[in-house]
């Protein structure tokens, strides 16, 4: 049977991890079709037709789908379940919000988070803040399955002509309301696919010394992460956390500047291809994951980083 | 209102975890356990919106083996009301945990369920999702603001793009994210006191529910270890290694 991906998008525009999670689902089996549910999104539709590996795009165009309201989304997918053998999403906070509602309905037991698929029922999946990986096979006639998108790389996105057919939508819920979101704009590259990322941590000590981490962003193309500590501490907000509540980054070079590296921080961090320090504690955990350690205070550190840079004749973007 | 706290008991955020040898799952004898803690923010709301006048009775329940008591034991001291333990002796998964939860709802009529959004041992971030679709009731993920009203709640939410604002007719499940609020320590007198609340027991087995797992658990293994890094002197150090060894800037 087939594979049904649920697209996440703004309406305009396919968001970067549905082509990564395409890829995983594609692994799982060939036939995917993907399952777009949006207002007047028919270039999301379009785009992801282009896709080589979608085979299918089922289109379903209403107002109730405009914003990702779970409860709405569900009734449509469970309308087209029945066709497919998996019904798989990336694992950011769109699909962990929406595939349990799904998997419920369809009394199966999700599998979260996914990192390879071994086959079609068996996955590995990293637990306890990725300090064991476990092997997992599911034995429910329906899949359920989230991908972690950082795992496989994105999907060739052009070449492909896939059909796309329009579907009718499902009934709306009555008892959840979309008031409003508070996206921060930002011209950086999107922190879960940024090849570079420069995090902050409790060392800053306030959100205006964050300066100096954006400066040095600015001069590397790269993202800006932060230690939970950080975004609880108000010094910059939610959407930078990375770590095992927030985003796992996998970027070809990580910068962790005074951030002491919990258990939870390198959740999200570790599989960085370089990963750095800066810390001026020497004994901080953060050092055991490291290449490139500094031992130093990120206030002397960092404004000679950027100077140093200055120097170079050519930074890869 | 009537609020409903689930809590799970899970090995201690701070310990680092040991893959067994045999490859069946992690160590967990003389392991710190505590309440995850998420769930431990779950609780600290309920128990602010009772102290707001807008809840009547906090009820805290747990599934799991005799120790779980433990962690309802626990939210009793910071202010629930009572506690259920439903006993199991076996893990559920996600799938069989919603199934327990929704018996407990029918019987409990709760106006809202609470719980923390993700539990830091199998990190599947499920059952408050499941038992929403279960219940046919609206759900409110990853809560970092909850304000409520008339037989609704404004919930803010955390998400990859930033913040949600929604709005949930009750009865609703929340699931609470790390900055919800500052979960509070529970006082010795409220420890003594919580001793003496009570907590139903109830056996899953009597609640006529299938909690067989679907997922086969083959094997548990230590992920790839990191290769050791070296220390640098200087930043000029930092910087030329990243350029001509790493080559990634």
């Amino acid at each position: 049977m087939s594979v049904l991906l649920i697209a996440e998008h703004n309406n305009k525009e396919v968001r970067p991890f549905t082509y990564n999670a395409i890829t995983a689902a594609s692994q799982i089996n060939e036939d995917l079709h993907v399952l777009v549910l949006g207002h007047q999104a028919d270039d999301v539709a379009k785009s992801l037709s282009e896709v080589p590996n979608v085979k299918k795009v089922i289109h379903v165009d209403n107002e109730i789908y405009e914003n990702y309201i779970a409860e709405n989304y569900t009734a449509a997918i469970i309308k087209h379940a029945e066709n497919y053998s998996h019904i798989v999403s990336s694992a950011n906070t769109f699909g962990k919000n929406l595939m349990p509602r799904i998997a419920a309905l369809l009394d199966t037991s999700q599998v979260s988070d996914i990192i390879k698929v071994i086959s079609e029922d068996t996955f590995l999946r990293p637990i306890y803040a990725g300090n064991a990986f476990a092997t997992v096979r599911s034995n429910d006639k329906k899949k359920c399955v989230t991908i972690r998108p950082t795992s496989f790389d994105p999907a060739d996105k052009s070449g492909g002509s896939a059909e796309i057919t329009k579907s009718d939508p499902a009934e709306a819920s009555s008892s959840t309301k979309f008031l409003k979101k508070e996206e921060v704009k930002s011209d950086r590259p999107e922190l879960g696919t940024a090849r570079i990322v420069i995090s902050g941590g409790r060392g800053m000590q306030n959100g205006e010394n964050f300066k100096l981490i954006s400066d040095i962003a600015d001069k590397l193309n790269a993202a800006i992460g932060a230690s939970r500590a950080a975004v609880d501490a108000g010094y910059i907000t939610n959407d930078h956390q990375v770590g095992q509540t927030g985003k796992v980054v996998v970027p070809d070079l990580y910068i962790a500047v005074g951030i002491s590296g919990a258990i939870q921080h390198l959740a999200g961090m570790k599989e960085s291809k370089v990963i750095v320090a800066i810390n001026k504690d020497g004994e901080a955990p953060i050092f055991s994951v490291a290449d490139y350690g500094l031992e130093a205070d990120l206030f002397e550190a960092l404004p000679q980083f950027l100077s140093e840079l200055n120097k170079l004749n050519t930074i890869q973007k | 209102m009537k609020i409903l706290v689930a809590v799970k008991r899970v090995i201690d955020y701070n310990v680092q975890i040991r893959v067994k040898e045999d490859g069946s799952g992690v160590v967990t004898d003389n392991v710190k356990m505590s309440t995850n803690p998420p769930d431990d923010n779950a609780i600290e709301e309920a128990v602010k919106i009772k102290e707001a006048g807008k809840a009547k009775e906090i009820v805290a329940i747990t599934i799991g083996e005799e120790k779980a008591q433990e962690t309802v034991r626990k939210a009793l001291a910071v202010g629930a009301d009572r506690g259920i333990h439903v006993k199991v002796d076996n893990i559920i998964e996600p799938l069989a945990v919603s199934k327990i939860l929704k018996k407990i709802v029918e019987k409990e009529n709760p106006d809202l369920v609470f719980m923390g959004k993700q539990a830091i041992d199998d990190d599947c971030n499920q059952t408050g999702q499941m038992l929403a679709a279960l219940l046919n009731w609206p759900q409110a993920t990853f809560a970092s603001k909850i304000e409520v009203k008339d037989n609704a709640l404004e919930v803010t939410r955390e998400i990859d793009e930033g913040l949600e604002t929604i709005e949930v007719n009750v009865p609703a499940i929340v699931t609470c994210d790390l900055r919800l609020n500052e979960p509070r320590y529970a006082s010795l007198p409220n420890i003594m006191k919580a001793k003496k609340k009570p907590i139903e027991q109830i056996n899953a087995s009597d609640l006529g529910v299938d909690i067989n797992p679907r997922i086969e658990q083959i094997k548990v293994e230590e992920p790839p270890k990191r290769k050791a890094g070296i220390k640098v002197a200087s930043v000029e150090e930092l910087v030329q290694k990243l350029k001509n060894e790493a080559k990634v800037i």
